[in-house]
């Protein structure tokens, strides 16, 4: 099996993230997600999306205030937008280290657009969504401001129960969609798609209709429906979500605003995509542990996970919980894992201050426990343990693993099963 | 279009579709009867879990790898295709180790091929290629898929098709997998167990996100209520996970209070289901069942 990306912290919340959940559940939809939250500035974004032909507002990027300001003047426009580049939402209303407020600002003056440029590059901006430090904005987009007369929603996603390619749109853009969802849910329209024959004709002129686009401007959305369609699919995307659709008092169908998920199991066909991912927003163990193909989430508490397949890693945090201990992250090693990917997970999970005792729980069917053995011991002599360690084993070897872990002299605590490991490790803490 | 063909078209979408592929559900029996081939048989993973299928008792009778047709591997015969191999060994399932690159077209091969069961190991498959197989499947009723990104099934002493450990098991045990789009679902599997008269009791594990869990209480409700019910004990993963993250798998995600472990939780025990909070002690919690139910 090929070894999958770990997770991805997501401590700048999606914008719409959860009312996209809560919309769609009442569509009987389910939103899928990626396995990892591939994390794309805006401005990549809207490069994907002009890329398949979409309408965006025409824009540069700059990465120093002068460039900001030959963008603004190469724009030649009525009015320019200048936009922080960071990953996590609320940056209208955040604050720079520089004094300066808002990460959002409108324009029509190009020199005005250098000297906000000037006091945003290289600043902190904190937002709701930011770490209480903020971050570092090292990039701007420059863009044509756009009346917009009218916003509507739009999203394409993969869904569950209807077992494929779904688009989901409402009159009613611009804002709260899980509001809209509730109190009038005539105005959120549906169209299934067959993977196979994709967006037909009088699918897209019937949605362009019920998002209430008149007259030509009816082909103008339509159109537009199906380039993003067209993304969705290039892109190996599990969803592209924009809001507003909007239209604009020159009869202009433009985006104005997008988000896209990435199925990251496509990784492998989509290597300009991933190489666009942003790292430097996320949370430094979890990148770590990306870089060594484990699925690494951060929790509070302060007893290390350390598991083989997914769903047991969850039960293995519910377990710990149920006898009154705190898991301090989930981790799932995968099926293929290798000695150094076990050396460099342990690594990880005993440099974490907050780890008080590490309980390892594999039941090893493709995992050879005897692979989990020697990358334990390995990195407990190396790395000088320094908390207690319990451990549970079944499965392919074990036998084997269990004679390396019982010869290391190394001091485990050995489980019986997953019951008793779960006490023990709780117990450990409490000495 | 007139309204009674487009009716009739939105019922054929609906359930006829469907119908079409629960006519399959009866394949997830398997038995040592069962001969199974191995897709991506010369591979590093389908060599050793086609060894440890031999040494189980199951009755592998062959492998694919295309390029390699006429050699032999583990002492049973290479094919260069599905097609060749169910020709020349008569196979009723086959069991796949393609990398995720490959797995949906071997998939797909093995579809054309009308093999009865398809069981697919690979983790790693994009949903878009998945959503392709999805689509040709549930328009057919000959093969029934389990997985992807599953264990496999196993019919203890009988026949084992997949990963897991076969010294542990003493019941009858299907895998389906975490992914979002796969073949075989709680209800396909509970319709057979409910159905089996070898099975007395049923264990459902099953994890956040999605509503599955929500589904086969429905389906429970319906099928498994009164007095010739069998008691069916659940454990669900992820009650401790935190709202709006991936824990791993491709299907397991809540947000916004849905697809959440206490919704699933209290939607199975609705329907009589007895949930377990720790996986520890389903088997105590099944035997437990079975004293109630003066079954012992």
């Amino acid at each position: 099996m090929a070894a999958s990306m770990a997770s991805q912290a997501a401590a700048r919340g999606l914008r719409t993230s959860t009312s996209k959940h809560i919309l769609l559940d009442k569509l009987k939809c389910t939103w899928l997600s990626p396995r990892r939250w591939l994390n794309l500035q805006e401005y990549q974004s809207k490069k994907l999306m002009q890329e398949s032909g979409v309408a965006v507002q025409r824009f540069y990027v700059a990465d120093t205030a002068s460039e900001a300001l030959d963008a603004a003047k190469r724009l030649n426009a009525k009015e320019i937008v200048l936009k922080a580049q960071i990953l996590a939402g609320g940056r209208g209303k955040g604050v720079f280290d520089s004094g300066l407020k808002g990460g959002v600002h409108l324009t029509k003056d190009p020199a005005v657009v250098g000297e906000l440029a000037n006091k945003m590059l290289g600043y902190n901006l904190t937002t709701k969504q930011t770490p209480k430090d903020g971050v570092k904005v090292k990039t701007v987009m420059v863009a044509e401001a756009l009346d917009i007369s009218r916003e509507t929603y739009f999203a394409i996603l993969m869904d569950r129960s209807c077992n494929g390619p779904v688009m989901v749109g409402s009159p009613q853009g611009g804002m709260d969609i899980e509001e809209v969802a509730a109190s009038t849910p005539e105005l959120i329209f549906k169209e299934v798609i067959d993977i196979f024959q994709g967006v037909q004709d009088d699918q897209a002129l019937r949605m362009a209709a019920n998002l209430g686009f008149k007259g030509p401007l009816q082909r103008q959305a339509a159109d537009q429906i199906k380039r993003l369609y067209d993304l969705f699919l290039k892109v190996d995307a599990t969803q592209v979500e924009v809001n507003p659709l909007g239209e604009t008092p020159e009869g202009q169908v433009v985006c104005f605003d997008a988000k896209i998920n990435f199925d990251d199991n496509a990784e492998f066909r989509q290597k300009a995509v991933f190489a666009m991912d942003d790292m430097t927003e996320s949370d430094p163990t979890e990148t770590e542990a990306a870089k060594w193909d484990l699925k690494y989430i951060g929790l509070d508490g302060n007893i290390a996970c350390f598991v083989n397949g997914a769903g047991l890693a969850m039960a293995t945090c519910d377990i710990i919980d149920l006898h009154g201990g705190k898991p301090a992250n989930f981790l799932d090693l995968g099926g293929g894992v290798k000695e150094r990917q076990v050396y460099e997970a342990f690594k990880l999970l005993t440099a974490d201050p907050k780890v008080e005792a590490i309980l390892v729980n594999i039941f090893g069917g493709i995992v050879n426990c005897a692979i989990i053995a020697n990358g334990i011991t390995k990195a407990c002599r190396e790395l000088e343990l320094k908390v207690p360690l319990v451990v549970r084993l079944e499965g392919t070897n074990v036998h084997e693993a269990k004679r390396i872990l019982t010869e290391s002299g190394l001091p485990i605590t050995a489980a019986e099963n997953l019951d008793d490991a779960a006490k023990k490790a709780v117990a450990a803490i409490k000495k | 279009m007139s309204h009674s063909r487009l009716f009739a078209r939105l019922l054929l979408q609906q359930s006829g579709v469907r119908h079409c592929y629960t006519a399959s559900r009866q394949n997830l029996y398997i038995n040592k009867n069962t001969k199974v081939i191995c897709q991506g048989f010369t591979g590093k993973q389908g060599t050793f879990h086609s060894q440890q299928a031999l040494d189980y008792g199951s009755q592998l009778v062959g492998g694919v790898s295309p390029g390699k047709g006429g050699k032999t591997h583990l002492g049973l015969p290479v094919f260069n295709s599905v097609k060749e191999a169910k020709e020349g060994t008569g196979a009723d399932a086959t069991v796949i180790y393609v990398p995720p690159p490959f797995a949906a077209a071997a998939i797909i091969e093995a579809i054309d091929a009308e093999i009865p069961l398809v069981v697919c190991i690979t983790e790693g498959i994009p949903q878009q290629d998945m959503v392709r197989v999805k689509h040709k499947l549930l328009r057919q009723g000959t093969t029934r898929l389990i997985g992807p990104n599953c264990p496999g099934v196993i019919n203890p002493g009988e026949c084992k098709i997949g990963i897991m450990p076969g010294h542990i098991h003493k019941k009858g045990r299907i895998g389906i997998g975490g992914d979002p789009f796969n073949g075989t679902n709680f209800i396909d599997c509970l319709e057979v167990f409910l159905q089996d008269p070898k099975t007395e009791g049923i264990i459902l594990i099953g994890e956040i996100g999605g509503n599955a869990e929500e589904n086969a209480a429905e389906y429970l409700k319906q099928h498994n209520s009164g007095a010739n019910s069998k008691p069916v004990v659940s454990f669900i993963a992820g009650l401790t996970a935190p709202p709006g993250r991936r824990m791993g798998h491709a299907g397991a995600i809540i947000a916004g209070g849905k697809g959440g472990a206490k919704e699933k939780i209290a939607a199975l025990q609705s329907a009589g289901v007895v949930v377990s909070m720790s996986p520890a002690q389903l088997g105590s919690t099944i035997f437990k069942e079975f004293e109630k139910r003066k079954m012992l």
